[in-house]
């Protein structure tokens, strides 16, 4: 493609207020945090250099840490994807609907995402009680006979978690993704019907994706991002620690060193590390995302 | 609007079930906080919880006026303090962060890659560690225990420029030459041409950016009670764990929701109606 040749001194002016301005609030900090990571510092003395310190013990030392490395990777490799997949899906499925219903769906897929209380209902039908929804239908209806723990047993904890994990994640992406769709020249459509595209699958594959590389993109990100952090859903419903670390998440191991024992050089190689992983599934990821619709 | 092609009257209706079955499941938080604000208390405190509320009462918006005169600072004053600094973070941000997008998807100059990639990277850093940085560069500006605080770091989100920078990438070139021809100047085809194009992206941005500062209790950088937001006073009522406060925080959970909720109907219903019939073209 033909890029545009224009006059210098507007691209500046036009970078430069938001650059300014990144490099400050953005960027420096996590300079510095990645700084930090190589120090002892617990925010009160001046933090002292330790070298590869931290980060050797993070990998070498540290039994829990593996633990919540192995959790992380199953929430990101099953909540990634599928959520990814989720948010397309449904913000396709709304752009099917007439004009005057797909604002009112699109309010109700978000709603988890911008209502407060959202982990109550959960904490409801999950409560380790007879009257917990769940364990109420289960015992009315002969399954079981006693009522389940469920977030105090080690075996349901990551599951239930994915679950409402799931529940939680049409977000930015899932906004980004009906913006785009609202962006595709209809004029392709019509197009597309002559030159003999048959049905809305084959409609979505040659035209609605490639048209919306980028926003594919962008979601990919984001889901990529939530899929790595998880850690409120965790606390709130597994509590903090969870059982045996059933829920353990790198970023709750994260928050566990940087707001409760107060060892910033230490949270800060966590952090590192785990934005390493992201960078990295993130390459990986928009290789795979270049091959659509071709 | 014409009707749509290649669409089967079956597949429609089978989305449409599947559609509404799922999203039943996703209203329910929605649901929820309305029913809760309208409970009387005995009903907070049954045993099973219940879900739609019984006997519907407004005691609970009495509560909590009442509860609001008794703050020292009057209430109006904070919610102009959360409008001042939703309306004015949200408005700088979409600005400042489009104004940028626009030559890093539409102009050549050196570096370009790499300034994007680093904005795109810093999205993936955990905000728990740079929360301790960041108050630093705060204090260090002079920015602590002000507005600014709250605003000027707004503007500095990575997730904004990034979004406006996908969408712009696909104007058309021959849009914008034909602008260039015309002799337009950059900021004049960046305000008539390329703004209008990306109409949906900056209106998910505000969505976006209004529910995040609308939310924003002021935390550590705000200290003196005049300069705090609504949130941070509607929280502080409903704080202390006291039963009688129960109705008084679900009327609480209801208000701070409704706003950005609003917001976001008329921003996304604009989304839709601008661009049912067009879409970007050449």
């Amino acid at each position: 493609m033909r890029r545009l040749k224009r006059a210098r001194s507007a691209t500046y002016v036009l970078l430069a207020p938001y650059f300014v301005l990144f490099f400050l609030f953005t960027a420096l900090p996590v300079a510095i945090s990645i700084f930090f990571s190589f120090t002892n510092f617990n925010m009160l003395q001046a933090p002292s250099f330790v070298g590869w310190g931290n980060y050797m013990r993070l990998l070498l030392d540290d039994d829990i840490f593996i633990i919540a490395v192995r959790n992380t990777l199953i929430f990101a490799v099953i909540t990634g994807p599928i959520s990814y997949l989720m948010c397309f899906m449904f913000a396709w499925i709304i752009n099917e609907l007439p004009p005057k219903l797909r604002s009112v769906m699109t309010l109700i897929f978000y709603a988890p995402s911008i209502s407060g209380n959202i982990f109550f209902i959960w904490q409801v039908f999950f409560s380790s009680d007879r009257q917990g929804w769940l364990n109420a239908f289960l015992l009315n209806a002969g399954f079981i006979s006693t009522a389940i723990e469920w977030l105090n047993t080690e075996a349901y904890v990551l599951p239930i978690l994915i679950l409402v994990q799931l529940w939680l994640s049409l977000g930015v992406g899932f906004l980004a993704f009906i913006a785009g769709l609202q962006t595709v020249d209809k004029s392709l459509y019509e197009a597309a019907a002559v030159d003999g595209i048959r049905n809305r699958w084959q409609e979505l594959w040659f035209i609605t994706l490639p048209c919306m590389k980028p926003q594919l993109m962008f979601g990919a990100v984001i889901q990529i991002t939530m899929a790595f952090s998880v850690s409120e859903v965790s606390i709130q419903l597994a509590g903090f620690p969870s059982v045996n670390y059933a829920g353990h998440t790198v970023a709750t191991h994260l928050m566990d060193f940087g707001t409760h024992r107060f060892e910033m050089g230490y949270a800060s190689a966590i952090a590192t590390v785990l934005f390493l992983a992201m960078i990295l599934t993130n390459k990986g990821v928009q290789r795979l995302l270049r091959k659509v619709g071709s | 609007m014409k009707r749509k092609i290649n669409r089967s009257l079956g597949g429609t209706i089978a989305l449409f079930l599947f559609i509404a079955l799922v999203g039943a499941f996703m209203a329910l938080p929605l649901i929820f906080t309305v029913n809760n604000a309208f409970k009387p208390l005995d009903e907070f405190f049954l045993f099973p919880p219940r879900f739609w509320v019984r006997n519907p009462t407004t005691n609970n918006f009495a509560d909590l006026f009442i509860l609001m005169a008794e703050s020292w600072v009057p209430f109006s004053r904070y919610i102009l303090n959360s409008i001042f600094i939703t309306g004015a973070g949200t408005f700088g941000h979409v600005i400042i962060a489009a104004a940028a997008a626009y030559p890093l998807a539409k102009h050549e100059f050196k570096g370009k890659a790499v300034l994007f990639s680093i904005v795109v990277l810093s999205l993936m850093f955990s905000p728990q560690v740079t929360a301790i940085p960041n108050y630093m560069v705060i204090t260090l500006l002079g920015f602590n225990n002000t507005y600014a605080a709250l605003i000027v770091p707004a503007f500095a989100f990575s997730l904004g420029l990034y979004l406006m920078k996908q969408f712009m990438e696909q104007i058309p070139d021959s849009l914008l030459e034909s602008a260039q021809i015309d002799g337009a100047s950059e900021y004049r085809t960046f305000f008539s041409i390329v703004m209008p194009n990306v109409k949906p992206a900056w209106l998910t941005l505000a969505i976006l950016m209004f529910q995040q500062l609308w939310g924003n209790t002021g935390g550590m950088f705000i200290r003196s009670e005049q300069l705090r937001p609504l949130n941070f006073a509607l929280l502080l009522i409903t704080q202390g764990g006291v039963p009688a406060r129960a109705g008084a925080s679900a009327a609480v959970g209801l208000i701070i929701m409704s706003v950005p909720i609003t917001f976001f109907i008329i921003s996304q219903s604009s989304i839709i109606e601008t661009m049912t019939t067009s879409g970007m073209k050449e």
